[in-house]
């Protein structure tokens, strides 16, 4: 049976066009952009070119971009690294019950080592109340972190209003656009954010690379120390290959980020459409409309994720439900336990899909097909 | 008796342990052309303070095998259902003060209804397990006979199956000698070939018991007595010590080794006698609670058969009478030592395991030994 993946948010295919340039400069382009001779200078051009490209896409200046090792590095970078940069004027850190763990586990760190965390609520549909940030703000805050879209349930935060609340404010304003960037516009000025996380692998770029866009004057302490590369922020020879893949990944996404919006809410809808028409009982947890196009999370009323899971598995229709935890099984969501509390049913039923590259109406159709098929199965077992 | 399907058409699901014996038995369905399936079950998280948790290394031994056989695998987790189902029950038998035995009810409870449901939901026609043990399907059903390796049978701890639940089983490992496990795994390469085998109670692991079980139940200390009442010590707490046990009383001085004999749970006394041999060690009958036939044959009231009350004991003749109330008395050949409340005692008939229950009273010549738990 041929297999149908919606799982884009975890990671997704690569474009061919970014294989393509990468595997020409892994061929050609071998230099160190640091060496003053001239097959690093050839290196160094593309690196340039690369965070040009990056930079244009958020409105921001080419030296406000630092490269990293992913997403994850970005999240670690912006929070430990303004922490520890700003600890003098404070200890205080804002962000939500919601964001990624590469979010999460930083500030649990901090909070061993002498720093305050707010983590704040949402509603039901998975959104922060900006009224919640204004009153967690204060004087000794230093960071407040909190994510563009969220990773499970696609909800969207207000970080336009929170930026704008916080022009006044000492701290330093992060959000973690890991899944948000390549599918919404965003431009740093009107977000009115210091630092954003974003990675290749989501938008069809190449794993392991990502950026942390950081505004200038922004205060910030590298976590990788050596040589003097991405202007002492972060150590370490760049990946050049990773970077123009990501270069080249972030551009076709401008470039068909309208189109491929519009194809993305097609596929929510054909999933929650052939669902209706099945008669199933089923919920769309947060929200479809104003949400992220490409992810829709879906609680099976009765069902067991742990066996639903599989059985979808093997049935050809690549899906994810919460984290996996450390020995493979399912840990609830702590996303879904912020929206409804920790003894809510959605916990046990709810599933994943998400939307990307490579699908088409017919594959998506086929992919609610055989979810209703076993969701009708099971109800019998 | 279920059909006989064509083996790539039949599903299986093993329930792998990162172990030596399931990976042998996922290896050896895959090569009978099964449609194998891997699953890991977590039943309890022991992460220590360094974050280092077994379970996850044993997942990612279970990863490497099924990778290597080139079958898929997944992680279930029934931590909730192995803490209401197996550990409240253990918690509750040692405050009564008998030696409750976690593994049968694990796989009464756990391995073979929990998981079992499992892997049928994911439309698994068998569940297969590394247990040393054998079913053989009959046209009266199915029989459970004891592993070939009888060093290492583990019908003992499956003696609650019943019939319902032993025709989803398959035992692929039951016809092997342990020494042979270990070759095959060897021969194949498997990841696990070398791993050490685990030991003791699963959630327990290589840890100090007394320390564990302290964490769960206050420890109430008291006097060691002889049955005469004269004091020799003090005890740690009852539920520590089981009986016929040698080591840990610290009972020094002259003449033989001394030995846990008897509880006294109203006074929280522990007792202890002299000589491995002690006669109050010995008994005579027992009467079983919680019975049940791993067989649909009928029994008439009074039958003779072979029985064990320990694991890795030699079999004692014995004769069963079936009680009204569904409960057995059973009446042993000669006189047999620390017989021991809230163990199992498992019943065979030659080779079959036919079925088990958990030891309630103790008697001697007729007479209940109040002592004992």
């Amino acid at each position: 049976m041929n297999e149908i993946y919606l799982d884009h948010a975890a990671t997704s295919p690569m474009h061919p066009q970014v294989i393509q340039v990468m595997t020409e400069v892994m061929s050609e382009v071998f230099g160190n952009p640091s060496s003053i001779h001239q097959l690093g200078r050839h290196a160094r051009k593309y690196l340039d070119d690369a965070r040009h490209v990056i930079a244009t896409s958020i409105q921001a200046k080419d030296n406000e971009i630092i490269f990293t090792g992913g997403g994850s590095e970005a999240d670690n970078l912006a929070i430990r690294g303004t922490a520890y940069a700003k600890k003098a004027q404070g200890r205080h850190i804002i962000t939500t019950a919601i964001e990624h763990h590469a979010v999460l586990h930083p500030c649990e760190q901090l909070e061993t080592e002498g720093f305050e965390v707010t983590y704040l609520p949402v509603n039901e549909q998975g959104v922060v109340s900006v009224a919640d940030v204004e009153q967690a703000l204060r004087e000794d805050t230093i960071l407040v972190t909190i994510m563009a879209g969220n990773n499970e349930v696609g909800s969207i935060q207000p970080i336009a209003e929170i930026g704008a609340l916080l022009t006044e404010h000492q701290a330093t304003f992060h959000t973690d656009a890991v899944q948000a960037f390549g599918l919404e516009k965003i431009n740093v000025d009107e977000l009115k954010v210091d630092l954003l996380s974003a990675s290749a692998h989501k938008l069809n770029g190449p794993k392991g690379v990502g950026f942390l866009y950081q505004r200038e004057q922004t205060p910030l302490q590298p976590l990788i120390l050596g040589g003097e590369q991405e202007r002492k922020r972060r150590a370490g020879t760049e990946n050049i290959p990773g970077i123009v893949g990501l270069a080249k990944a972030v551009e076709i996404a401008q470039a068909t980020m309208d189109e491929k919006r519009i194809q993305l809410k097609k596929y929510q809808q054909i999933i929650v459409d052939t669902f209706t028409a099945s008669g199933i009982h089923f919920k769309v947890n947060g929200q479809v409309e104003n949400g992220l196009p490409h992810v829709l999370n879906i609680s099976f009323a009765g069902m067991d994720v742990e066996s639903f899971l599989v059985n979808l598995d093997m049935a050809g229709v690549a899906v994810s439900s919460g984290s996996a935890c450390t020995a493979g099984s399912i840990d609830p969501s702590h996303v879904l336990v912020a929206m409804f509390g920790k003894d809510s049913a959605e916990l046990r039923n709810s599933i994943r899909f998400s939307f990307g590259y490579g699908l088409t109406d017919d594959t998506v159709a086929e992919a609610a097909k055989r979810t209703v098929d076993i969701v009708q199965r099971l109800a019998n077992v | 008796m279920n059909e006989v399907k064509d083996p790539s058409k039949t599903r299986v699901v093993v329930g792998m342990s990162g172990g030596v014996d399931s990976s042998v038995a996922a290896y050896l369905l895959k090569k009978q052309g099964y449609d194998v399936i891997g699953i890991f079950m977590k039943n309890w998280d022991d992460t220590d303070e360094n974050g280092v948790c077994t379970a996850t290394e044993d997942y990612e031994d279970v990863i490497k095998v099924c990778n290597q056989i080139g079958i898929p695998y997944y992680a279930v987790n029934f931590e909730k259902q192995y803490w209401d189902k197996v550990f409240s029950y253990f918690l509750e038998e040692y405050k009564a003060g008998r030696t409750p035995n976690p593994d049968v009810m694990c796989n009464k409870e756990i391995k073979f209804k929990a998981f079992l449901e499992h892997a049928l939901k994911l439309g698994a026609d068998y569940l297969a397990t590394g247990h040393y043990a054998r079913v053989e399907q009959t046209e009266d059903g199915v029989k459970m006979l004891r592993g070939v390796d009888h060093n290492k049978d583990q019908t003992y701890f499956l003696n609650q199956l019943s019939q319902e639940q032993l025709s989803h089983v398959m035992f692929p490992i039951g016809d092997l000698e342990k020494p042979r496990v270990r070759e095959i795994a060897e021969e194949a390469g498997l990841a696990t070939a070398k791993k050490k085998d685990s030991t003791g109670i699963c959630f327990i692991g290589e840890r100090n018991f007394k320390e564990f079980l302290s964490q769960y139940l206050p420890a109430q200390p008291g006097n060691m007595e002889t049955f005469d009442g004269k004091v020799m010590g003090k005890h740690d707490g009852l539920m520590y010590y089981t009986l016929g046990q040698r080591h840990g009383l610290g009972i020094g001085g002259d003449g033989e080794p001394w030995f846990v004999v008897g509880k006294d749970l109203e006074r929280n006394v522990l007792l202890v006698g002299q000589s491995f041999h002690n006669d109050l060690l010995y008994s005579t009958s027992l009467t079983a609670v919680k019975t049940s036939f791993t067989t649909n044959r009928t029994f008439d009231k009074n039958f003779s058969c072979t029985a064990k009350f320990r694991y890795r004991q030699t079999d004692v003749p014995v004769d069963v009478t079936l009680l009204d109330n569904g409960d057995w008395s059973v009446t042993f050949s000669e006189p047999t030592r620390a017989i021991t409340p809230g163990q199992s005692v498992v019943l065979y008939d030659g080779d079959e395991c036919i079925g088990g229950g958990t030891i309630d009273e103790v008697f001697k010549n007729g007479e209940k030994l109040t002592y004992v738990g």
